[in-house]
């Protein structure tokens, strides 16, 4: 059994703040993170070129000021494209960590609440799940419902509930455990009370580190199954699709396959270090240990 | 250790039971009409229900999913919607190509995360430590895709030494040879060995620092045997047990990782055949292939459940 030290949580922590500026790996994953949070909102207002927009004269355009990293086969924007794909990132990303925490944190809490075989079916549950890497699952829903952004997104979201769901009741169980829960059960509040007032709040910091790390890991699954064929359709422009159609023309234009690796890479980086950072910032007894 | 032995057998038994319940659910109740998925939205009504026939859909599920698992059991399979031919053949030729890939990715991972993390823990804080650690955080951030295309890029368009995909066979009656299949598997290993080998790395760095600190080391240090002597004789034994878990529930990335890095490189291997039945909606061999990649990554977990209880006796006891 796993046994998960359970942070203090990150209000009750003093100078969060002034140690994290003094962080340096959490300050270049944060400020990595930004620069995707911001490509992804500027490109909702603005982007150089419409993305999808082709123009035949100008394919395969050296890097120039009117197209800052050059055109694809079919005269696209490739600056565009990297900046609307990291929308694209971000939707898979929050929604599938989304329904991770959504059903991983409730089953999570469920198991430490109620014990006996409500945990062991959870537990034995979660361990079934991960026979289903997000690949698997979504060559199954690709193979019926056809490709697309919500197989992936469906996928990624299924392989993330088991990984908050063990760490929820790793979690909790140890915060159940302790004094000012055993104060409460005497004080008669019962099991929802207690979830709510006291262990979420003490295993929030833990989710949020491991919230930003699956957050990479749905950056990273999702590439895959864009470039796969299984993910973001055309016209919206994906970094692991502009991957697949840059590996057409590696003789031609090699440098279409190196942006929206890059970009990918440095997104994960980014969301690592940041998670890697907090887990420090948040949890020192860890941050000793490793 | 029986008892440990039976309870896990058990656990093993009913995943994989369950787990054939779900792919079946999945890829033969859910879409409704699996002769509509196959054939398409154009399908005739007769040629619906000639497939229907051929398929065995007109049989109740039960009566189905028993002639499924038996058939597997056996080794007798369903043939393949496009290719005619029983999926266990096709599998079998398959795996000619991603058995042999797997295999020489992981034998990279595991030398290069040892010996990086045995490197790391060796040289605490230092420059060499961090260096290592620094370089396997831009591993992990890499996707293995697209290392196999910078490969591609390098080898293949750039210096031109090795071709930028593709198989020429084990035979040299299929115009290749054993020197030529292994050459063209190296590259893909290498792509597929990076990020696997990045995460083993730290945990090999973790577990070797962990046991450093325990007391019987300081004894051992305390005796007299050299630092080297330590590390080879106390630490590494006993350093293996995380890393060997890691290596376990890493396994399930390996053999996502090799379906992605096949179809990069254009690889005649399972994961070319399963995208290749996904175009020609062939829920067959879908179906046949999902279950065995999810059996592999249930029994290594077996395996490796049972190894870890083997090394570690603590474990057998307070589980049984």
């Amino acid at each position: 059994m796993t046994t998960v030290t359970v942070p203090p949580h990150a209000s009750g922590l003093p100078g969060f703040w002034s140690r994290a500026v003094r962080h340096p790996s959490f300050l270049a994953g944060a400020l990595l993170s930004a620069l995707l949070a911001v490509a992804a909102l500027l490109s909702l207002f603005w982007s150089p070129y419409p993305p999808a927009d082709i123009d035949i004269p100008n394919k395969l355009a050296a890097p120039s000021a009117a197209h800052w990293l050059g055109t694809d086969s079919l005269g696209r924007d490739i600056a565009s494209q990297l900046l609307v794909g990291a929308q694209n990132s971000i939707v898979v990303g929050v929604i599938a960590v989304g329904i991770g925490l959504a059903v991983g944190v409730l089953l999570g809490c469920l198991a430490a609440a109620k014990r006996g075989w409500v945990e062991e079916a959870v537990m034995r549950a979660s361990d079934f799940t991960f026979a289903f890497p997000a690949l698997l699952s979504a060559i199954m829903l690709g193979a019926i419902y056809g490709p697309g952004l919500l197989t992936g997104i469906v996928a990624i979201g299924i392989f993330n509930i088991p990984v908050f769901a063990r760490i929820t009741r790793g979690a909790a169980n140890a915060v159940w455990a302790r004094e000012f829960v055993l104060a409460s059960r005497a004080a008669g509040f019962g099991p929802l009370r207690i979830t709510l007032d006291h262990v979420l709040p003490n295993i929030a910091s833990l989710l949020i580190v491991q919230a930003t790390i699956s957050f990479a890991t749905a950056i990273l699954a999702e590439a895959a199954l864009s470039y796969l064929g299984l993910g973001t359709q055309p016209p919206q422009p994906s970094w692991g699709r502009m991957l697949n159609e840059a590996q057409t023309m590696l003789f031609q234009a090699p440098m279409l396959a190196v942006y929206p690796g890059v970009a990918i890479a440095l997104s994960v980086l980014g969301l690592n270090l940041m998670g890697d950072g907090l887990r420090d910032l948040l949890d020192p007894r860890l941050a000793r240990r490793r | 250790m029986s008892v440990f032995l039976f309870k896990r057998l058990a656990t093993f038994l009913v995943t994989l039971a369950v787990a054939s319940v779900l792919v079946f659910a999945v890829l033969e109740l859910l879409p409704g009409n699996v002769a509509q998925v196959m054939l398409g939205e154009t399908a005739t009504p007769e040629s619906i229900a000639a497939l229907e026939k051929k398929l065995g859909l007109d049989r109740p599920p039960l009566q189905r999913y028993a002639f499924w698992v038996g058939g597997l059991l056996r080794g007798q399979t369903a043939n393949s919607f496009s290719y005619d031919t029983p999926t266990a053949e096709l599998i079998v030729e398959r795996l000619q190509v991603t058995v042999p890939l797997a295999a020489l990715a992981m034998a990279l991972t595991t030398a290069l995360a040892l010996s990086l993390g045995i490197f790391a823990a060796a040289r605490h804080n230092k420059i060499g430590d961090v260096g290592v650690m620094a370089l396997s955080q831009v591993g992990i951030a890499i996707p293995s895709f697209w290392f196999a295309i910078l490969l591609i890029l390098l080898f293949a368009v750039k210096l031109q030494w090795v071709s930028a995909g593709g198989f020429p066979g084990w035979t040299e009656d299929d115009g290749g040879g054993l020197f030529e299949g292994i050459k063209s598997l190296v590259l893909p290993a290498i792509a597929l060995a990076l990020v696997q080998a990045a995460i083993l790395a730290r945990v090999t760095r973790s577990a070797v620092l962990e046991v450093m600190r325990e007391d019987y080391v300081r004894t051992a240090r305390a005796k007299g045997l050299s630092r080297r002597a330590t590390l080879w004789k106390h630490v590494l034994r006993n350093a293996m047990i995380p890393v060997l878990t890691i290596m376990g529930l890493q396994f399930a990335n390996l053999i996502t990782g090799t379906i992605v890095v096949e179809n990069v490189f254009v690889l005649p291997g399972i994961g070319r055949l399963v995208f290749q039945a996904i175009a020609n909606r062939d829920l067959v061999v879908v179906r046949d292939v999902v279950m065995l990649l999810v059996a592999v990554v249930v029994v290594v977990n077996f395996v490796v459940d049972v190894l870890y209880a083997m090394v570690d006796p603590r474990l057998k006891a307070s589980d049984a």
